[in-house]
């Protein structure tokens, strides 16, 4: 991540220079894999079934991940502080479902909406609040936030309610499409958080303390970064994000469901580390997430174009994490050992 | 008096009973045991009975937290135990017969040991994250447990499976001799061996009790295959008390559960020291929490907010900030009362508590 100018030396081989880089843009390894595993997936499937490049079938990847993209972004926010976020798959399901109780009561989808993200980022402020100021283990207190979003997603209703709203049907019934390209503003709201991510974790102050947060809080702090602030606005963040996830799965289901969104923590988390963001935080991008949760996407897709089990993608993405964590192990130790 | 209020144990023993007289004042026929045909029946005898699966589960997460680290893939191990016993049992032409239950019981237990294995490979051998090393075979564990079972929910009826997690010995459920046996071995080899404290000292350390040369690896290894074990123990128990092989819903949550009921007991999520009887207290304190709750009307679906509650009161209690806060009130108040002059507490700091970093 750091960018020394050097001062002009003769030419180095291509050897040294190849090593210079890696050894500069460790970080960007993992992601380069993410993108050489999904162009080789893409390609393989390509040449497998002869059909799978295509623009409908690209346009419904996208369609199809929207929210599991929303939510993937929102915790690389929090995994690059070194925390996690395990609520996000229930604070999708709590939102969703409440957003689908507000409709339903007649509420107006101008107030239903933020009301919504209310109600995530309301979570995301409480775990925040109880991993920074009571110094309780991210894996707990965002233990108690998947609880709490997931009982709450029940309280509202135990049984899914249809949306009829058009405003929130919209987001999904819209396609703006070129030739056989096709895109939602579901997609593009994706899209639209995935280029906010990224631009906030590269060229904000609060993205780069962020980083150095991750890399080392005690000396975030004795630099006298915004520690606290930047640790608390990472969860409310990604209880935004489980939000907005909800009002897109919401349109996408075309109903709001209190069971809809289990386990998806794990898949939100797997993505993120496909990406190549490194779990002990301090190293990841957020396009990498993107990438990871592409790769998702289209494993999904080649298991249902075999016509094989679905739960052959679990299995897939299990094998996978794995492979990524053991790479990522050997960067890490590899680093450590050049200190 | 005292000795006994800072017992490590007052407080989650504290937190049972209260738990307990709530539940007697609201239902009087709470605490009744009634003796029907030579077997107990009662609210308490059911919180005992299932408990079992629980209590399996938490006293590995107990082991494995002492070493500290974390086992999220307990209840996938639960599902893939449940799908290959019940799977055997399926598949033999004699479901009812004691030899086919054995076979299905031990290849059931033996896939949840090799799993545990496998998840103490990656930790001790390759050094992973616990959190992250786990979780490859939570996500994996039920996909495969789906395969076993061809996606769907494999039913059988056979009289000594069902009798495991339902039978009756000496008027007790089969079930709670299970979780006791599993108490005792556990208590026996931590408690009256060296393996307690050397578990308990890589926990604490694991480079210097490395230079003290304790085989850390070999400890770290040995709590995962346990808990592995013990997770299949469990896996078994639920699948032959619906008598089903529920692949998704099978041990779902249940990892969340047993860390609960590990912290409600005191044993700290950092690794360390660990208490058993802590953890069994916190196992029956959040079996009669659900109890409770259901007595309440409430559905079960929405049990999780309280869950929540409880873990959130918990951990606030347990935060050495809360407990700063705490004395600085107590500071402030004493001279306004006049009392006896005490060195006050420092009060409390503007610098920050210095963080463990680890991260999980």
């Amino acid at each position: 991540m750091t960018t020394t100018t050097q001062t002009e030396t003769p030419r180095p081989s291509l050897g040294a220079r190849y090593a210079t880089f890696m050894s500069r843009h460790s970080s960007l390894m993992p992601t380069f894999a993410a993108i050489v595993i999904l162009i080789v997936l893409l390609v393989g499937a390509q040449l497998a079934f002869g059909n799978f490049i295509t623009p409908r079938n690209m346009s419904a990847l996208l369609l199809n991940n929207a929210y599991l993209l929303i939510l993937a972004v929102g915790l690389t926010f929090v995994i690059l502080t070194g925390g996690i976020d395990l609520s996000v798959g229930s604070v999708m399901a709590f939102t969703g479902i409440l957003c689908a109780k507000l409709l339903a009561d007649g509420l107006p989808a101008i107030v239903a909406i933020p009301l919504m993200l209310l109600g995530g980022a309301a979570i995301g402020l409480l775990i925040g609040v109880l991993v920074h100021y009571f110094d309780v283990q991210p894996f707990i207190a965002s233990l108690a936030g998947l609880f709490l979003a997931r009982g709450l997603a029940f309280v509202v209703s135990l049984s899914s309610i249809r949306v009829e709203d058009p405003a929130v049907l919209w987001l999904q019934r819209t396609r703006l499409t070129v030739g056989d390209w096709y895109l939602t503003p579901t997609g593009i709201l994706a899209l639209l958080i995935v280029a906010i991510g990224v631009f906030v974790t590269q060229w904000t102050r609060f993205g780069r303390t962020i980083y150095a947060i991750g890399g080392n809080e005690q000396s975030a702090r004795l630099m006298g970064l915004p520690v606290a602030r930047t640790k608390i606005l990472v969860y409310v963040i990604s209880g935004v994000c489980g939000g907005l996830a909800g009002l897109v799965l919401t349109a996408y289901s075309g109903a709001g469901y209190p069971l809809n969104g289990v386990g998806t923590e794990l898949d939100a988390i797997a993505a993120v580390v496909i990406g190549g963001t490194l779990l002990t935080g301090g190293s990841g991008y957020v396009i990498g997430s993107m990438i990871g949760v592409l790769v998702y996407g289209v494993i999904k897709t080649i298991i249902a174009f075999m016509g094989a089990e679905q739960s052959w993608t679990r299995i897939i993405i299990g094998g996978l994490l794995l492979v990524f964590i053991v790479v990522q192990r050997f960067i890490v130790t590899r680093s450590d050992r050049r200190r | 008096m005292k000795k006994l209020v800072t017992h490590r144990l007052f407080w989650p023993v504290m937190a049972l009973l209260a738990l307990i007289v709530v539940n007697t004042i609201a239902r009087p026929q709470f605490i009744s045991v009634t003796l029907r045909d030579g077997e107990l029946y009662g609210a308490l005898i059911d919180i005992l009975r299932n408990s079992a699966p629980l209590m399996l589960v938490a006293l590995g997460m107990t082991i494995v937290i002492a070493t500290r680290g974390i086992d999220l893939s307990v209840g996938a191990i639960m599902a893939v135990s449940g799908a290959v016993a019940l799977t055997i049992i399926d598949t033999s032409g004699d479901p009812g017969s004691g030899a086919t239950v054995a076979v299905a019981l031990l290849v059931g237990i033996l896939v949840a040991l090799v799993l545990g294995v496998w998840n103490g490979f990656l930790i001790a051998v390759l050094g992973i994250q616990p959190i992250i090393a786990t979780l490859v075979l939570m996500l994996a564990g039920r996909g495969v447990a789906l395969l076993i079972t061809d996606g769907f929910i494999t039913t059988v009826t056979s009289a000594p499976y069902k009798f495991i997690a339902t039978g009756y010995v000496i008027g007790l459920p089969f079930a709670l001799f299970i979780s006791v046996a599993a108490i005792i071995v556990i208590a026996l080899l931590e408690r009256r061996t060296a393996l307690g404290v050397l578990t308990e000292s890589v926990g604490i350390n694991p480079e210097a009790s490395r230079l003290a040369g304790v085989r850390a690896r070999g400890i770290v290894f040995g709590a995962y295959a346990a808990s592995g074990v013990l997770a299949g123990m469990a896996g078994i128990l639920y699948s032959s008390n619906i008598m089903a092989a529920d692949a998704n819903a099978a041990g779902l949550y249940i990892e969340l559960y047993a860390i609960l009921a590990v912290v409600l007991g005191g044993t700290s999520l950092m690794g360390g020291k660990f208490t058993i009887a802590g953890t069994v207290v916190g196992v029956l304190t959040i079996q009669t929490l659900e109890s409770t709750i259901l007595f309440l009307g409430v559905p079960s679906a929405q049990a999780p907010v309280f869950f929540a509650a409880v873990v959130i009161v918990v951990v606030l209690v347990q935060s050495p900030r809360l407990h700063r806060f705490a004395r600085g009130l107590f500071a402030s108040r004493r001279p306004d009362g006049g009392g006896p002059s005490t060195p006050a507490p420092t009060p409390p700091t503007t610098t920050e508590p210095t963080k463990a970093e680890a991260v999980r």
